[in-house]
């Protein structure tokens, strides 16, 4: 089967996110960026069920600016097979970015899609169900055990309580929580080699999707920000202040 | 506006986090429920108490016993016909559900909202809490999940809910229920505890993580979280998780014993009332938010905090 997986260029997990003075937004110029944590584990698995012999192709998609091409090249880099661009300067909303995949899922009729489950700069969570719904498939959400057997998916997913089984029936839906794997870093001769695999670039209008954005974001502004307390010297202190606190008896 | 709020429940009793979407929903308009599952007459009863609450609406039916996604979905979708809102708690159920409904009635979704700020604008962490944005949409509807710790719990006595059963729609046939792998434990569960103990990678070993963090939590009778480093090690199991992608939590007390501050730990915690840290490490980014702080090797220090409290 063929798998459909969804990338998202965010801003790098180790960097710390500056709100813009004037409240617009978060200030990514000269930020460094990378591939979304959610997404390279997406890719991984991918490639996994390949080696297993379960899927033939690996499709990578990326919607937004130029510079996603890096992000499309890290998948092509770690053993996807070929990228699909969809070129635009709007930020993109869940639901649009669901519906651009809904329609390229339609074009290439994968066995599975496989998405992080969140973005770590929106922190929406969002659009592998949303795609879901779209599609009519079923969806194995915070995955961290994926198994395909015929057309069968077994999910494990992560859940407040514990750990939950669901068996899906491909096609289907799976988003990545952070245990399912541990992506690979990607070779030296397989960057050069990405460096030829094909890569297409579409536009949202080819698929007839309309991304005007339904939020409007009046503001961002800092959380309250906590002040550093006190250090104590022993533990007889800390009793103390626990005591203090009604903590303690 | 009238709200439509999902039933957090384990079959038997309506969780807390569903007292705190009451909340929030009852900021936006009137609260309307929704018990889906299977044999919940017990949950719907219990809803109708809660106070503030309007209709109780009731689908009882084997195909929600699990709260799959691709059944409840539709159920909600019907029932939307009359909400102008479906309001969720940010759990993994939630979570689940939300985007479905919403794509399916082709509107926006607002995740994880931290206020009710009026006119259909909310304020909503992004980039793991390190930024805070006010949103609205311009859906004729609203779909929305609910950071539990940013609103008080509703009573859960007062309420003068009626019940009334829903036509249910059936399995869709698109996912089947294996199995779940419950984690029980007498210890308060982490997103309600009023104090936390967490321990973090620098527990070295799962046998450490219980050896000490386990007897600190039972003198405090508080739960116990670890961050992700730990889990991930095998320490502690994925429902201890602390963060950004694990519980977001705001105790009374959150006592951090070998933890680092990494910001995607600060985003599950930091909007503990009273953070203890303990850790080795002084310039440890954790003292930059730490309220009570005490700079040691936990391996000799947490013994002798359990032995003095
Ligand atoms: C997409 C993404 C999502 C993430 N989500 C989460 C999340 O939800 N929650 C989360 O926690 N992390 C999350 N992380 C991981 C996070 O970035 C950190 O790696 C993690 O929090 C570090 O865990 P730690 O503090 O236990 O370990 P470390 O950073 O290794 O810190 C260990 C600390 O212990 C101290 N120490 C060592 N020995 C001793 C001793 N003997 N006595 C006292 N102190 C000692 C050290 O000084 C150090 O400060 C996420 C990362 C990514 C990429
Ligand atoms: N612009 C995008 N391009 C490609 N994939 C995306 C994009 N936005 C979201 N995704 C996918 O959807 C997942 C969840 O994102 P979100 O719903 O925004 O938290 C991500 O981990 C990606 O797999």
């Amino acid at each position: 089967m063929k798998i459909l997986v969804p990338v998202k260029r965010v801003i790098d997990y180790n960097v710390k996110p500056r709100v813009k003075a004037d409240g617009t937004g978060v200030d990514l110029a000269n930020v460094k960026m990378s591939m979304n944590p959610f997404d390279e584990i997406a890719v991984e698995e991918a490639i996994r069920l390949r080696e297993k012999g379960v899927a033939t192709e690996i499709v990578a998609v990326s919607i937004g600016v130029q510079k996603c091409q890096e992000t499309l090249r890290t998948a092509l880099a770690m053993g996807a097979d070929r990228a699909i661009l969809v070129l635009t300067e709007d930020a993109v909303e869940p639901l649009a970015v669901a519906k651009i995949l809904k329609a390229i899922a339609d074009e290439e009729q994968p066995g599975l899609v496989i998405l992080g489950k969140q973005a770590i700069d929106d922190d929406s969570n969002q659009t592998g169900q949303m795609l879901a719904a779209l599609l009519g498939w079923g969806q194995g959400t915070f995955a961290s055990k994926v198994e395909v057997a015929g057309d069968t998916v077994t999910v494990t997913r992560e859940v407040d309580g514990g750990a939950e089984t669901v068996t899906l029936k491909t096609p289907a839906i799976v988003t990545t929580d952070l245990r399912l794997n541990e992506p690979r870093y990607a070779s030296l001769p397989n960057i050069m080699k990405a460096k030829s695999k094909p890569m297409a670039t579409r536009a949202p209008a080819d698929y007839g999707v309309d991304t005007t954005p339904r939020l409007t974001t009046s503001k961002v502004v800092e959380p309250a920000k906590r002040v550093a307390g006190i250090k104590v010297p022993d533990v007889d202190t800390l009793v103390a202040k626990l005591k203090d606190m009604g903590v303690a008896a | 506006m009238k709200t439509l709020v999902w039933v957090e429940h384990d079959g038997g009793a309506v969780k807390d986090a569903t007292l705190s979407a009451v909340t929030a929903a009852s900021q936006i308009g009137e609260v309307h429920l929704l018990v889906a599952g299977q044999g919940v007459d017990a949950v719907a009863q219990a809803a109708a108490q809660i106070a503030g609450v309007g209709k109780v609406h009731v689908a009882d039916d084997a195909a929600y016993a699990h709260a799959l996604a691709e059944n409840v979905a539709p159920l909600v979708v019907d029932l939307m016909g009359h909400h102008d809102a479906f309001v969720l708690p940010a759990t993994t159920n939630g979570k689940n559900i939300a985007p479905r409904v919403a794509a399916l009635m082709d509107v926006t979704q607002i995740s994880d909202i931290l206020s009710v700020e009026g006119d259909g604008t909310f304020t909503r962490p992004i980039y793991a809490g390190n930024a805070i944005a006010t949103v609205k949409s311009s859906d004729a509807k609203l779909v929305i999940t609910v950071r539990g710790t940013a609103f008080a719990k509703a009573a859960v006595s007062g309420g003068t809910g009626t019940v009334e059963a829903v036509a249910t729609g059936g399995d869709k046939g698109l996912s089947t229920f294996v199995g779940a792998e419950i984690a029980s434990s007498d210890r308060p569960e982490l997103t309600s505890a009023k104090i936390i103990v967490s321990g973090g990678r620098a527990l070295g070993s799962e046998e450490k993580f219980h050896e000490l963090i386990d007897p600190l939590a039972d003198k405090l009778g508080a739960g116990v979280g670890a961050s992700r480093a730990a889990v991930d090690a095998g320490y502690a199991p994925n429902d201890y998780q602390v963060g950004q992608t694990g519980k977001i939590v705001a105790p009374e007390v959150y006592v951090a014993v070998g933890i680092s501050g990494a910001i995607q730990h600060l985003a599950g915690m930091k909007d503990s009332k009273v953070i203890v840290a303990i850790n080795k490490d002084e310039d440890a980014p954790i003292f930059q938010v730490a309220d009570i702080g005490l700079v040691g090797d936990l391996f000799t220090l947490v013994p002798e905090l359990t032995a003095k409290l």
